[in-house]
C-alpha cells in the first residue's frame, strides 16, 4: 500500500466579493495516495480549479477557507502562512496551467524560468542548474535545448510552450503535479503529443497528478480515478470505469449522455443537460443539481443527500440512491 | 441527388503579411480549395486552428474579398476572378448569414438584444411596422429558447449559452437559406453545447436551412454533417460523407486527427493505438513545397516535395489529395 500524500476533510471556500458571498466550494472531501492519477471534471465555475488550487495555497483575497483541513505530504495546508508556502510551491507540488501563452514570462528566456526554479529550491550552482535545465528540456521531449534555452517564449509554438511548462513542473520532482486543463488551448495532433508526453513521464518518475478538464476524452485515457463536481461539491467519485460505466449521479450520466460519439454506428440525437449552471450567489437550498435534475423529487430541493456508498471505491451523493438503498432494506436514513 | 446551393471554385485568399516589392509575403490562409454545398445539407469544416476554415467561411460570404477563384450561389455568380465579376452583396446578405465563434464579442455590448436581433430586419425592410417587428423579435427570441422580456436587456446579462442564442437569433432574423456556423459551440460547455448543436437541428429541420460548419472538434462536426471536409494548411486534404470519413478514411492526416481524439469510453482508450504526429503546423507564410501535409507525414518521400498532389475522387462522393493512397492502410 503506498503512502497517502493527499487528504482533503469537507473543505469549504468562498470568495467575497462585492455582490456577496460566492461558495465556491461546499465540504469537498476525498484523498489521494503516491502514484495516483486523480481526473477532476466540471463545468466552469463548478470548482475543480479551485479545489487544486487551495492546495498551493492560491485562492488569494477575496477568497478565503472557511472550514474543513487540507493535508498534503505531512503539512497542514489550511493553517500554513505564505512564507511556508513558498518552499513548498514548485518544490513539491506544482502546476501547469491551461494557458501556456500567458503563464510564461514573456521578457526572460526559456533557460532562465526553468533556472529560477532550480535555484529556488535545490542547492545546485548556477552552472548545475543549467546542466539540469538542459536536462529537463530533453526530458519534455523538446529538440535542441542547447539553442531553446536562449530563446524567449513568444518564439515557440504553443505545444512547445506547454513542454516548458511541464520542464518546469518538473524541475524540483514534485510529489504531487496539478494539470489545470493542460490542452484545452492547443489542437488535437498536439493535445496527443502532451498527453503521451505526461502519461511516459509518470511512469518514469512516479508522481500522483491531478487531472482537472472538462473533457471525459482526456479523462478516460488519463486516469484511475474521477471526482466529478459540480457547483462546488463533489456529487461522484469513484474509479474511471465506474464513473463510465455504472454512472449513479443524474449529472455524471447526463454529462456522459451529452457528449457526441464519434465511434456511433447512426445518427442519434444528443441528450442535454436542461438549464442553466448554478449561481453561486444563491446556490440552491438542496442538491445543487435539482434544478436541473430529470427525475428530481421533493426532498431534493429541500435538503442535501448524504453520501451513498456504492462500492470501496465508488459513491455519490444523490437522494435517488438513498432511496434505492432504503428500499432494499439497506442502511439508509 | 439534389442541387448545390453554394459552391467554390479554386478558392485563395492570400493576406498580405509586410514586406516590400519582391520580398513582398503572403500568409496563405486559403489555397485553390474547391466544393460544393447542396442545399439542405450540413458540410463540416474541420481542421487545426490556423488552417484556414474560418477564411473558408468568411471569404464564401465575401466578407473578405477572395485573392482568386469564383463563388456561386443558387446559381448565379457572385464573384469570379477571371472574368471580373463581383456583385452587390446586399441582396445576398439576407440569404446568407453567420453565426460566430465567440458569443462574447460578438454582440454589441450597448445595443439591447432585441436590437441586435433587429438590425438586419431594418437593414432589409422586412417588416412594415414597429408592431411587426417587435413580434417578429420576440417570436425568434422565442424560437431560440429566451422570451420576451429578454428583448430589453444587455449581452452582458447573459452566460456564453444564452448569448450564442441571440447570435443564432440575429442570423435567424432575416429568413436566411444558408447560415456558415462558424465554431458555434466551441466557447460552451458540454452540457449547453448539446443544447446548441440540438437547436441547430432543429431549426434546419423546420426551415429548411443549409449549413457550413466549421469546428476544430471532429465529433461535434460529425454528429451535425451529412459530409466533411478536412482542412490542412489552407488546403482541403479530403472530403466525403461524414460516416465514410470517420469509418474509412484514406488521408494520412485525417487518420492521425481522428485517432488523435481522446475518446470518452475507458476501454477503448486503453486498447486504441494512436498515431501521434511529430512536429508543429508549418507556417502559412511559407508553407512546404508539394504537399502541405509531407513535413509530418510517415509516407512522405521526393514526389510529395516535388509535386502537388491532386484533389480526385478515390470512390463514390469520396475526395483526398494524397500521392500515396495506396499506401496508407
Amino acid at each position: 500500500m503506498s503512502e497517502k500524500i493527499l487528504e482533503i476533510k469537507d473543505e469549504r471556500l468562498s470568495f467575497f466579493t462585492p455582490a456577496g458571498e460566492v461558495k465556491a466550494l461546499n465540504g469537498v472531501s476525498f484523498s489521494m495516495n503516491q502514484g495516483d492519477v486523480l481526473g477532476i471534471v466540471g463545468e466552469s465555475g463548478s470548482g475543480k480549479s479551485v479545489t487544486a488550487y487551495s492546495i498551493m495555497g492560491l485562492t488569494a483575497y477575496p477568497g478565503r477557507l472557511v472550514g474543513g483541513t487540507v493535508w498534503f505530504n505531512g503539512h497542514q495546508i489550511d493553517k500554513m502562512t505564505e512564507k511556508e508556502f513558498r518552499k513548498i510551491r514548485g518544490n513539491e507540488v506544482s502546476i501547469i496551467f491551461q494557458d501556456p501563452m500567458t503563464s510564461l514570462n514573456p521578457v526572460y528566456t526559456i533557460g532562465n524560468q526553468i533556472v529560477e526554479v532550480i535555484l529556488l529550491h535545490t542547492k545546485k550552482t548556477k552552472q548545475e542548474a543549467w546542466a539540469r535545465a538542459k536536462e529537463l528540456l530533453e526530458l519534455v521531449g523538446i529538440n535542441e535545448p542547447d539553442r531553446r534555452l536562449k530563446q524567449y517564449p513568444h518564439e515557440l509554438s504553443g505545444g512547445m510552450r506547454q513542454r516548458v511548462m511541464i520542464a518546469i513542473a518538473l524541475a524540483c520532482e514534485p510529489k504531487l503535479l496539478i494539470a489545470d486543463e493542460p490542452t484545452t488551448a492547443l489542437d488535437v495532433t498536439i493535445q496527443a503529443q502532451i498527453l503521451e508526453l505526461m502519461n511516459d513521464l509518470r511512469h518514469k518518475l512516479g508522481m500522483s497528478i491531478i487531472m482537472i478538464t472538462h473533457d471525459l476524452g482526456v479523462v478516460a485515457q488519463m486516469c484511475e480515478k474521477i471526482a466529478v463536481m459540480y457547483a462546488g461539491h463533489i456529487v461522484e467519485y469513484g474509479t474511471t470505469d465506474e464513473i463510465f460505466y455504472n454512472p449513479q449521479h443524474e449529472y455524471t450520466k447526463g454529462l456522459i449522455n451529452s457528449i457526441p460519439k464519434l465511434n456511433a454506428e447512426e445518427k442519434e440525437r444528443l441528450v442535454p443537460i436542461e438549464g442553466q449552471p448554478v449561481d453561486l450567489l444563491n446556490p440552491p437550498a438542496g442538491c445543487p443539481f435539482a434544478p436541473r435534475c430529470k427525475s428530481c423529487m421533493k426532498i431534493c430541493l429541500n435538503k442535501m443527500p448524504p453520501k451513498t456508498e456504492l462500492s470501496d471505491t465508488h459513491y455519490t451523493y444523490c437522494w435517488l440512491r438513498q432511496k434505492e438503498e432504503f428500499e432494499k432494506g439497506g442502511k439508509a436514513e | 441527388m439534389s442541387e448545390n446551393l453554394v459552391e467554390v471554385k479554386h478558392l485563395q485568399q492570400y493576406f498580405p503579411a509586410g514586406g516590400v516589392g519582391k520580398k513582398k509575403q503572403y500568409v496563405q490562409a486559403v489555397d485553390d480549395v474547391s466544393f460544393a454545398i447542396r442545399k439542405g445539407e450540413t458540410l463540416g469544416l474541420v481542421g487545426e486552428s490556423g488552417c484556414g476554415k474560418t477564411t473558408t467561411g468568411r471569404t464564401l460570404l465575401r466578407l473578405y474579398e477572395p485573392t482568386d477563384g469564383t463563388i456561386i450561389y443558387d446559381g448565379k455568380v457572385l464573384f469570379d476572378k477571371k472574368k471580373k465579376i463581383a456583385v452587390d452583396m446586399l441582396p445576398y446578405r439576407r440569404r446568407m448569414q453567420i453565426v460566430f465563434q465567440d458569443p462574447y464579442a460578438s454582440l454589441d455590448p450597448r445595443m439591447t438584444i432585441g436590437d441586435i436581433v433587429g438590425e438586419g430586419i431594418d437593414i432589409h425592410h422586412l417588416c412594415a411596422n414597429a408592431k411587426e417587428r417587435h413580434d417578429k423579435i420576440i417570436s425568434l427570441l422565442e424560437r431560440v429558447g429566451l422570451n420576451s422580456e429578454h428583448a430589453n436587456r444587455y449581452p452582458h446579462e447573459f452566460s456564453g449559452g444564452q448569448r450564442q442564442r441571440v447570435g443564432i437569433a440575429r442570423a435567424l432574423a432575416v429568413d436566411p437559406e444558408f447560415i456558415v456556423c462558424d465554431e458555434p459551440v466551441s466557447a460552451l460547455d458540454v452540457s449547453i453545447q448539446a443544447q446548441v448543436v440540438n437547436m441547430f437541428e432543429d431549426l434546419q429541420q423546420e426551415m429548411g436551412l443549409t449549413y457550413l460548419f466549421i469546428a476544430h472538434d471532429l465529433s461535434v462536426v460529425k454528429h451535425i454533417s451529412n459530409r466533411i471536409g478536412v482542412m490542412y494548411l489552407g488546403k482541403l486534404v479530403e472530403l466525403a460523407d461524414s460516416f465514410e470519413l470517420i469509418a474509412h478514411s484514406v488521408h494520412p492526416y485525417t487518420r492521425s486527427l481522428i485517432s488523435a481524439i481522446p475518446v470518452a469510453d475507458p476501454v477503448m482508450a486503453r486498447q486504441s493505438h494512436r498515431i501521434v504526429l511529430q512536429g508543429d503546423v508549418p507556417s502559412p507564410l511559407n508553407p512546404p513545397s508539394g504537399c502541405r501535409f509531407r513535413t509530418r507525414c510517415p509516407y512522405a518521400d521526393e514526389r510529395c516535395a516535388a509535386e502537388v498532389p491532386e484533389f480526385k475522387e478515390v470512390s463514390s462522393g469520396h475526395w483526398a489529395a494524397c500521392h500515396h493512397l495506396d499506401k496508407v492502410k
